[in-house]
């Protein structure tokens, strides 16, 4: 069996940047063909996707079914667009598909499915599902004797699910040191700013009181991301680790920055031209 | 069932390394001799059943065969969505294992009864629902489990009930029904822990000179439509019982086969014997808890006699 390697290259911010950038407009033509919500949602979490896949992953496109890949579970699986794009871009299905999203009979729901899409590890869009998996296939790699890491990218307001809590309590007395989580930490939810809705604060503090190494991070900074995440180990025992990334929701795009309209709103033709402006890509 | 079960386990992880154990706090030294063989295949969850289960689903998709055990409940109802979801929406093979269903923990009151299990469970698409009648089809369930590559929920009792089987039942296999006594005037179909009851009202019917068949439908998804459909043109009388709800178990799922394959009711009438559409509210053992829904096996047979000589002096 071949041992997937990560990169040993220090990051390249710059490069990192661009991808994310190309996320974004992907994403958001996307919302506008398919007027689809959680654009607001998806544009967030751009840079945590662009660091994993293209920098920290053990990965092989061409292998999605490697037992010793490491595995990306989109715990906020409303985000799927972002993942769809990302997973496309790095090689494990072909962009153009991307034009099928949402469409009838197409692969490309709204959420990600279970099975039939490579490297969609877990069909997610049920908050406070995707953590407690992605700990028990953390866990199957000590059983098996596997070397691979378990990343799991969860929304705050994904926090308010107890499942969230039960699975970070279990991950830290299995000492469970392959297992990252990262808190897209975007200060809103579905209707309502998420520390008002529910007490997250301080986030992470709670993290660390549940037994984690707990880190705040800067979820645009694709640099800090990227290391931050090849650093998890891929055996071993020790705390799990959860990197609270702060975050913006509507990232990228001026008009859709903080403004949680765009938790359920699409773009007309009009805002995805302008937002490929601001993103560079036009 | 119980300690057969824990006995079973253990023999099948010494020879298959994808077995792990996951347990939702119970089992109070039960699993000794599993964790002292198998340290690094048991876990003890917590009393954390949706984590359980969507860890069971995590450890399934990466190649192991975890079996998640609690009481009845909550291994059921309580994280359903996550067995909807994480394990059946995935096609993960988790062999979900309750103990206590059905009336078996009556004395702990209706937090701990579990009669309207089957029903979620068996609405649940590619999932087997199995319920064995005695300790030995405990440990052929678990043997068959192992065999197959889908979601596998098994329905025990407690622990110390009848051991009724000789040994582990000849050619068990999940949607086989087993012929446990044969006859051709009444059909007695029984569903999980209830099954000595069954056995007893097939005897008391035998002394007042009927001929009965008793079949064991440890499976209620897939049920055994062929040992169905012989039952209803053979035999006057057809009669369910479960300790579980009139709505969706065993009784409901033979019903549902009859409307879609057009089967009349027989001369003698198809009874249901269940724990109603209600909590049975009352203190007291299982045995009480029968008694006072007509479950008891001479409250069976007194029924089935009845429709025997209702319709036969019309």
């Amino acid at each position: 069996m071949t041992v997937l390697t990560t990169s040993s290259r220090a990051p390249d911010e710059a490069a990192l940047r661009t991808i994310a950038a190309k996320l974004r407009g992907r994403v958001i033509e996307m919302a506008h063909a398919a007027q689809a919500a959680h654009l607001a949602s998806a544009l967030s979490c751009c840079d945590i996707l662009a660091a994993a896949y293209w920098y920290a992953l053990r990965i092989d496109p061409k292998r999605p079914d490697d037992p010793l890949r490491d595995r990306f579970i989109l715990s906020k699986g409303h985000a799927a667009t972002a993942l769809y794009a990302a997973l496309a871009f790095r090689g494990f299905f072909d962009p153009a598909e991307l034009d099928t999203y949402c469409r009838n009979g197409g692969r490309l729901a709204e959420h990600p499915p279970a099975h039939g899409l490579p490297g969609v590890e877990a069909a997610t869009g049920s908050l406070g599902h995707g953590l407690p998996m992605g700990a028990g296939m953390a866990l199957a790699a000590r059983i098996n004797s596997q070397a691979y890491r378990v990343f799991a990218v969860l929304s705050d307001g994904e926090c308010n699910e107890g499942s969230v809590w039960e699975a970070a309590m279990f991950a830290a007395a299995q000492r469970l040191a392959n297992l990252c989580v990262v808190v897209d930490y975007n200060k809103w939810q579905a209707t309502a700013r998420s520390n008002e809705t529910l007490a997250l604060a301080p986030l992470r503090d709670k993290w660390a009181a549940f037994g984690w190494n707990a880190h705040e991070i800067d979820g645009h900074d694709v640099g800090a991301l990227a290391q931050s995440l090849a650093a998890i180990p891929a055996c071993g025992e020790g705390r799990p680790v959860a990197l609270i990334a702060h975050t913006v929701k509507g990232k990228g795009v001026s008009f859709m920055e903080d403004d949680n309209n765009w938790h359920y709103r699409a773009p007309t033709a009009d805002e995805v031209r302008k937002a490929h402006e601001e993103l560079g890509l036009a | 069932m119980r300690n057969e079960f824990a006995d079973e386990l253990t023999r099948l992880a010494d020879t298959d390394p994808r077995l792990v154990m996951l347990s939702g706090d119970i089992g109070n030294r039960l699993f000794d001799t599993f964790r002292a063989r198998h340290p690094s295949r048991f876990f003890n969850c917590g009393v954390a059943e949706q984590n359980m289960m969507g860890v069971a689903a995590g450890m399934a998709l990466s190649g192991l065969r975890p079996v998640a055990y609690t009481i009845t409940p909550f291994v059921t109802t309580r994280c359903l969505e996550q067995i909807r979801v994480d394990v059946c929406y995935h096609e993960a093979p988790v062999i979900i294992v309750a103990v206590g269903a059905g009336l078996a923990y009556a004395a702990l009151g209706p937090t701990h009864h579990a009669c309207e299990d089957i029903a979620f469970l068996r609405s649940l698409p590619g999932m087997v629902v199995c319920c064995p009648g005695d300790a030995w089809e405990v440990r052929a369930a678990l043997r068959a489990a192992l065999q197959q590559d889908r979601p596998v929920y098994i329905r025990m009792g407690k622990k110390g009930e009848p051991i009724i089987h000789p040994g582990i039942p000849a050619a068990f296999a999940f949607g086989r029904a087993i012929t446990m006594r044969e006859g051709d005037e009444v059909c007695l179909i029984s569903t999980g822990n209830i099954l000595p009851e069954v056995l007893h009202a097939a005897d008391e019917l035998a002394r007042h000179g009927h001929s009965v068949r008793v079949l064991s439908m440890h499976t209620v998804k897939p049920l055994d439509t062929l040992a169905l459909a012989d039952a209803f043109r053979t035999c006057r009388v057809v009669a369910t019982a479960e300790e579980h709800s009139p709505i969706g178990g065993m009784g409901a799922a033979v019903a549902e086969w009859m409307a879609d394959s057009g089967t009349p009711v027989p001369r003698g009438g198809f009874l249901r014997f269940h724990t109603g559409d209600a909590f049975f509210r009352q203190s007291g053992e299982q045995d009480f808890a029968r008694e006072q829904l007509g479950l008891a096996g001479h409250q069976i047979a007194e029924r089935v006699e009845v429709a025997l000589h209702g319709k036969a002096a019309g």
